[in-house]
């Protein structure tokens, strides 16, 4: 392995070996179309397609390909509501995502901020806080569905909002807002003492003490919150899509898999993976400029 | 007597509950400070000299007794006293140059920003830092850092100057470097100064006064000496004054021998030793 590392070409042709490891694997366990043809009793020919395979009905590697080239080479074609190309279902997701992901940083980060600041707000919310975090989007979704069931919601520049979309956003909202909420809670309360006694000793007001010491000292902390929440509202996309039927990654996948079009799902499930990495980077890396700054 | 002193500390107490009871860190301390003086605790680590300095600081509550600085009793913090703590203590998000503005900005709130600026500046550069003002606290050493924390402390323009260990966390080169930068300051600021440190060398170079703490609990005042060096002081010529020896032995004498005897009930009164003080330090105030 030592000339491998010399070379400098571990980094890429180690992961390549991985993948390739996992198409061998993926290979193996999907199944193949065959074709046979047999004479009947009568004499005539008929022809019999069967897939088999140890998991039959799980297109493999190449079949995938060939299935998902259209969507993939035209990723931003619209044949129909539900039959686009893949970057323009993914850009349908993150759209829903973003409008979610900023209204969790809008609530999340002033709560985690009481968290931190107030022990009585601290015993008041945080059991609440404890119960409602752990509760799957396929909860929340239904709950939302009837919370708006009765609105709908005329945003200018952005169109009118249906309970299904407005419940989708409430579902992304709430269960990402979580980690933000209890990091930045956890970074207000790691701030030292230091920091605290000089804003004391100079007597800053409540809201210079915020802007000029509290904000600052907690914002690494408060990054990792705000990408740990991106990370889980990208997770929740599928799920609020699925069960409202919207276009989009999620909404895709889960109409294919009622269309047996069991390919498809595989190409969604690689690009939800992309995206949410892709994000995820994005995120470490304005965290790591912050820091820096 | 109380017109003579500009800090008056009157029966500080400072106790915590604990389960087996009141625990008593510091018990009836009675310090008069004249204005311009600088008088320095000293004592064992944890006999409860800094919970005094905090106290007076405002950082720490009191439990009994009072604390009164120009006439007025203290209640809590505030800029008025300006406060230079064992760690720097700045915000490592800022300049040293912020650093400094931040108080200025809260203390001279009605001067216009070029002024607040000049007066940031000044002090930097007081403190040997005006090639390195713009740099944050990450890109300064330990003690150029403590030069900040000193800047921020006297640019406040405080009626007091609390200096909780200043030196603690420098090596002794940068330690005698800083000590003559305070000095200078002092000097010039004829700021009242109340330092707590448990280095002897440190209290004698720098103080008119040195209050000796027993150690805790129920910590309290053992011994008050007069330190007798003129000013303006060097090193040097403190080192080699016949007395430095004496008084040296005197302070690491209390420091070995009488830190665990309980604190006397009457305290010494103070007042005319003060005076004595003042009358030697006059003149080089004026100088």
């Amino acid at each position: 392995m030592k000339w491998i590392q010399r070379l400098g070409l571990d980094a890429v042709l180690l992961p390549l070996v991985g993948v390739f490891m996992c198409l061998i694997v993926w290979s193996g366990i999907s199944g193949k179309s065959v074709t046979t043809k047999t004479k009947d009793d009568w004499g005539d020919v008929v022809t019999t397609t069967k897939r088999t395979g140890i998991s039959a009905d799980l297109p493999g590697p190449m079949e995938t390909w060939e299935k998902s080239r259209s969507y993939i080479l035209n990723p931003l074609a619209k044949r129909g509501e539900l039959d686009q190309g893949i970057l323009r279902f993914t850009w349908l997701s993150l759209t829903l995502v973003v409008q979610g992901y900023l209204i969790a940083l809008v609530v999340g980060t002033p709560l985690g901020f009481c968290l931190g600041l107030s022990k009585t707000f601290g015993k008041m919310f945080d059991p609440i806080f404890q119960i409602l975090r752990p509760v799957s989007p396929l909860a929340w979704l239904p709950l939302g569905m009837v919370l708006f069931l009765s609105a709908k919601i005329q945003v200018p520049g952005f169109g009118a909002y249906t309970a299904s979309e407005l419940a989708a956003v409430f579902t992304i909202a709430i269960c990402s807002m979580w980690p933000t909420v209890l990091n930045t809670a956890v970074g207000v309360r790691a701030i030292p003492q230091d920091y605290l006694n000089v804003a004391k000793v100079l007597k800053l007001s409540p809201a210079k003490t915020l802007v000029k010491v509290l904000i600052p000292a907690t914002l690494p902390y408060m990054f990792t919150g705000f990408r740990l929440s991106l990370g889980i509202a990208w997770l929740v996309i599928v799920a609020a899509e699925m069960l409202t039927g919207r276009p989009g990654v999620g909404g895709f996948l889960w109409q294919q898999y009622n269309a047996l079009s069991y390919s498809h799902i595989i190409l969604c499930i690689l690009t939800i993976g992309v995206v949410g990495y892709a994000l995820d980077r994005l995120m470490s890396f304005i965290e790591s400029r912050l820091r820096a700054a | 007597m109380s017109t003579q002193s500009y800090l008056e500390l009157w029966k500080l107490t400072k106790s915590y509950p604990s389960p087996k009871g009141e625990a008593v860190i510091v018990k009836d301390i009675d310090l008069r400070l004249k204005q311009g003086e600088f008088v320095t605790v000293i004592g064992h680590s944890g006999c409860g000299k800094s919970t005094v300095l905090m106290m007076v600081a405002g950082l720490t509550s009191i439990t009994s007794g009072g604390i009164i600085l120009a006439g007025k009793e203290l209640d809590g913090p505030g800029p008025d006293r300006g406060i230079v703590f064992q760690s720097p203590s700045l915000l490592p998000w800022m300049t040293a140059f912020e650093n400094v503005m931040l108080g200025v900005d809260q203390v001279f709130y009605t001067a216009d920003r070029v002024e607040r600026e000049q007066i940031a500046e000044y002090y930097l550069t007081l403190v040997g830092l005006g090639d390195a003002m713009h740099k944050r606290p990450g890109e300064l050493s330990q003690g150029m850092r403590q030069r900040v924390g000193i800047a921020r402390a006297f640019a406040l323009a405080p009626k007091m100057l609390l200096l909780d260990e200043p030196f603690g966390m420098l090596d002794s080169l940068t330690k005698y470097e800083l000590q003559e930068v305070l000095l200078q300051l002092w000097r010039r600021e004829k700021t009242t100064a109340m330092m707590v440190t448990h280095d002897v060398d440190e209290a004698l170079f720098l103080s008119d006064r040195i209050v000796c703490m027993t150690d805790g609990p129920e910590a309290g005042i053992g011994d008050i000496i007069e330190v007798p060096f003129e000013r303006p002081r060097n090193r040097l010529e403190v080192m080699e004054h016949p007395e430095y020896y004496p008084l040296r032995e005197r302070l690491i004498e209390f420091l070995e021998v009488h830190a665990h005897r309980k604190a006397p009930t009457v305290v010494p009164e103070t007042a005319p030793a003060i005076s004595k003080a003042k009358e030697k330090v006059e003149p080089e105030l004026v100088s």
